[in-house]
């Protein structure tokens, strides 16, 4: 069972519920589903879709054909049709569409109809044409039931029977009316974990005791904001959204300084505003942890879209000399882990933690058993109290072996904690003799850049573990590069290798990912961008040069099909 | 109780004479006689002269970047409500570099106390005009004169609803001492704008220049009225009103934040495993 599932319309039809719903579903009844999502910037209008794949194999990106395509309006028809698989279906309302399709590939169902009728309201022709998918694939409606029980709670008995009503309604019409279905389904198991993201991100950060978030709304970041402020009374965080990007970081620095973990996240153009406040951070020691979504750009681009455009950007920007950690997470699952890991070493080392993420990463869904809260690093790397208070003496940027001072959290002990933006001494005073500057730069760069290093960890490698051939890539393409992997491992010795912990570059000490590549026939570096930044960043840190790059900057992700049919093309000319 | 020796902090870089000297005696005093020690507040400063003033006492100290002081200061006082946070800037600073957080800080009213050294020139960058700068100061950078109309801080804050809003003079420390101590015990975001003449820089606003013209508020005048204060505060020119222009008793930002309303964010622990739970909702 492999199946993919497309909802197609105009923004505001009710795409993305649909979607969710159907993907809730499937994972409570024990499949695994990936879902991804392409809309517009606007509010109304336009074509957007969402794409949910189901199997009871852990799936990891987006196919090229699709088994049905729920069309709410005529473009998703005219663009979507030729990707219908040999047995696939389209379903559609026709009076909605003012269109009728005799095509056997159609299905007409009755959407506005059947909802008026049976649940009493014409706005529940979405949770109709819900039913009918899972009719038509010939599942059972009662997870449905319970999952429309939940989300219609607050709104009362009649909503709610209403919605149950339109779903069994469109599940049996389809049912009954559907006389090609030919999908099997395999055996339901133990309910799956549904996570995208974003979300993925804002649980790591609130499970890492993140308690102060401060941020300006942008796509593809705002989700983060969202889902922690939605947390936020629960779980003792503040949320604050602040006047712009500038007043967003440095809103969380002073809640860092006052001893307590803060976050704050953007997309590429509010990182640009936040820069000055990186390099404060650098300067003044303050931890602090950057959710950074890319989208295509340069400046406002594509602003529903996905790119890995600001790797470049997050590496080296900020005036000045510091150290900091880049992670970029391939799935929910690191972006969960890998957010705690950016608050660990942004605490440890007092230094500002960049979790780079995309569009693409942002919105898609993924299923898992589940994360492991033990898992969870938390350690409080901060003086406080009385350990603090008791303290003979204290100096906030005191020179010490590894360059760590102690970080202090002021008010509750006799001791000041002081630091500047300008140079200073190991009180925090501003100085400008060129004896204690060189000793700061010791202190604070030279001296913790070798222990964050060997905090990172090397690349993951899937697939053959003596490869011919080598696909490289960072961030989002994780899945789609796992699963490349999977359909040509049967002919190829093939594996992939895939870099989450960014920056520092990770050393080879503990495996040898050079002598690996260097072993290979063909090791090709794979990125949503048009000049290969990681590609050079490889390079710069390594030596190591691609001869091969397949690179994608439409604003819109790999999928499976189109990728190992390039990778296959690269093959060809070995 | 803390005496002013409490207060010795680092020597002066600022150049004799200047207004920043009265300004910082008159702080030191109002702090003791306020009771407050050294590691009670903290004080969040900008860059320029004023950015400096931190150094020159005994506090916590945050000196960040140019323009920044009110979000830094207003993430300190939502993680730790329990502490006196002031912001100090100067009038490039707070006025042009930073206008948008100072907008925005009036309207959270967030209970950040802020004292603006306004010189109404740049001091640090040796000279340029200031947004609070005298239309047709010529400098090097305006050899024509100031083209734009001078910044009136107590008018955006009388029409922003800000919680506090005052004037003070550098050149008269008992009556600026006084004013310190007010703002301070506000309850509520309070600007208070500090006339001080730079004696290297600002040949227009001189010690005699404010001396002549500078008068205290009436007893009598009511700050709490809005529309009075709106006419106090466009006063400038022959007669330049100082002291409390306008407050009023609007609920504090702090205070209207349910997460912290039995503790401060700072003071709440964390247990990973209070976590765990959440992961159950993605199910």
């Amino acid at each position: 069972m492999d199946y993919t599932i497309k909802i197609g319309g105009e923004a505001g039809q009710g795409i993305q519920t649909i979607g969710d719903t159907l993907a809730k579903v499937f994972a409570r009844t024990g499949y695994h589903v990936f879902t991804h999502q392409d809309y517009e910037s606007r509010i109304r209008g336009g074509h957007n879709f969402f794409q949910i794949r189901v199997s009871e194999n852990p799936v990891t990106a987006s196919r090229e054909k699709i088994d049905i395509l729920v069309a709410l309006d005529h473009e998703s028809i005219a663009l979507h049709k030729n990707e219908l698989s040999g047995s696939g279906l389209i379903i559609y309302d026709s009076s909605s569409l003012k269109q009728k399709h005799d095509e056997p590939s159609f299905l007409d169902v009755p959407f506005s109809k059947l909802a008026e009728e049976h649940g009493g309201e014409k706005i529940m022709s979405n949770t109709v044409a819900t039913g009918a998918v899972l009719g038509l694939l010939g599942m059972d409606v009662d997870i449905l039931k319970g999952i429309l029980n939940e989300a219609f709670q607050k709104k009362g008995g009649k909503v709610m029977e209403g919605n149950i009503n339109a779903a069994v309604t469109g599940h049996d019409f389809a049912v009954k009316n559907c006389t090609k279905c030919s999908f099997s389904l395999a055996q339901p198991s133990k309910p799956k974990m549904l996570i995208s993201g974003v979300d993925a991100i804002g649980l790591g950060a609130i499970a890492s005791g993140c308690k102060f978030y401060s941020a300006y709304p942008m796509t593809p970041s705002t989700g983060i904001m969202n889902y922690i402020a939605g947390k936020g009374k629960e779980y003792g965080i503040i949320v604050e959204q602040a006047e712009d990007e500038i007043a967003a970081i440095n809103m969380a620095l002073g809640a860092s300084f006052a001893g307590v973990r803060a976050m704050t996240g953007t997309a590429g153009g509010g990182f640009a505003l936040m820069v000055e406040g990186l390099s404060l951070a650098g300067m003044t020691e303050t931890p602090v942890v950057i959710a950074l979504g890319q989208r295509p750009a340069p400046a406002t681009g594509l602003p529903t879209r996905t790119e890995q455009g600001d790797l470049n950007f997050a590496l080296y920007t900020a005036h000045g000399e510091f150290p900091r950690v880049i992670f970029a997470p391939g799935t929910p699952e690191q972006a969960f882990y890998l957010t705690n890991k950016a608050f660990d070493l942004a605490e440890k080392y007092q230094i500002p933690a960049i979790v780079i993420f995309d569009t693409y990463l942002a919105d898609s869904e993924w299923t898992y058993e589940g994360f492991d809260i033990e898992k969870i690093k938390y350690d409080d790397y901060r003086l406080r109290g009385d350990a603090f208070h008791n303290l003979p003496e204290y100096k906030r940027h005191a020179f010490t072996e590894n360059g760590v001072s102690p970080l202090g959290v002021p008010g509750y002990s006799r001791h000041l904690v002081v630091t500047d933006s300008d140079e200073h001494d190991e009180e925090g005073h501003i100085v400008e003799d060129a004896e204690t500057r060189i000793k700061m730069v010791n202190k604070r760069l030279l001296r913790k850049l070798p222990l964050i290093k060997q905090e990172i960890e090397p690349p993951v490698l899937y697939g053959d573990p003596v490869p011919e051939i080598v696909i490289v890539g960072w961030g989002s393409n994780y899945g789609v590069m796992k699963e490349a992997v999977d359909m040509l491992s049967a002919n190829k010795k093939i594996a992939m290798l895939h870099f989450s912990e960014i920056y520092p570059f990770p050393s080879t000490d503990k495996f040898d990912y050079l002598k690996l590549l260097g072993n290979a026939k063909l090791a090709v570096c794979i990125e949503n961008n048009a000049t290969g930044q990681f590609a050079r960043l490889m390079r710069t840190e390594t030596g190591f040069e691609f001869k091969a790059q397949i690179n994608r900057f439409d604003g819109r992700p790999f999928l499976l099909e189109e990728l190992t049919g390039e990778i296959n093309a690269l093959i060809g000319r070995l | 109780m803390p005496s002013l020796e409490d207060y010795k902090g680092q020597t002066p870089a600022w150049c004799t004479g200047c207004g920043n000297f009265g300004i910082l005696n008159a702080f030191k005093s109002a702090i003791v006689e306020l009771g407050i020690e050294p590691h009670q507040f903290t004080i969040v400063s900008g860059i320029g002269q004023a950015g400096k003033f931190p150094h020159y006492l005994k506090c916590n100290t945050f000196n960040g970047l140019h323009g920044r002081t009110l979000p830094v200061a207003t993430g300190i006082r939502l993680s730790n409500h329990n502490m006196l946070v002031a912001a100090v800037a100067g009038d490039g600073d707070c006025y042009g570099e930073g206008g948008n957080h100072l907008i925005h800080a009036m309207r959270r009213n967030i209970n950040v106390k802020l004292f603006v050294h306004d010189n109404q020139i740049y001091g640090l960058t040796k000279g340029q005009a200031s947004p609070t700068s005298t239309e047709g100061m010529t400098t090097k950078n305006q050899p024509f004169g100031v083209f734009s109309e001078q910044l009136n801080p107590m008018a955006l804050a009388v029409a922003l609803d800000c919680s506090f809003a005052a004037r003070g003079y550098a050149g008269d420390i008992i009556h600026l001492k006084a004013l310190i101590k007010e703002a301070i015990s506000h309850k509520g975001f309070s600007l208070l704008d500090i006339l001080q003449p730079c004696i290297t820089f600002n040949k227009i606003n001189t010690y005699d220049w404010y001396r002549q013209r500078v008068y205290h508020i009436e007893p009598e005048y009511n700050p709490e009225d809005k529309i009075e204060a709106f006419k106090k505060a466009l006063e400038w020119g022959d007669k330049i009103p100082i002291g409390i222009i306008y407050k009023n008793h609007r609920p504090i930002f702090e205070e209207r934040i349910p997460v912290i309303k039995d503790n401060p964010l700072v003071k709440q622990p964390f247990d990973k495993l209070k976590a765990a739970h959440i992961l159950q909702e993605f199910y």
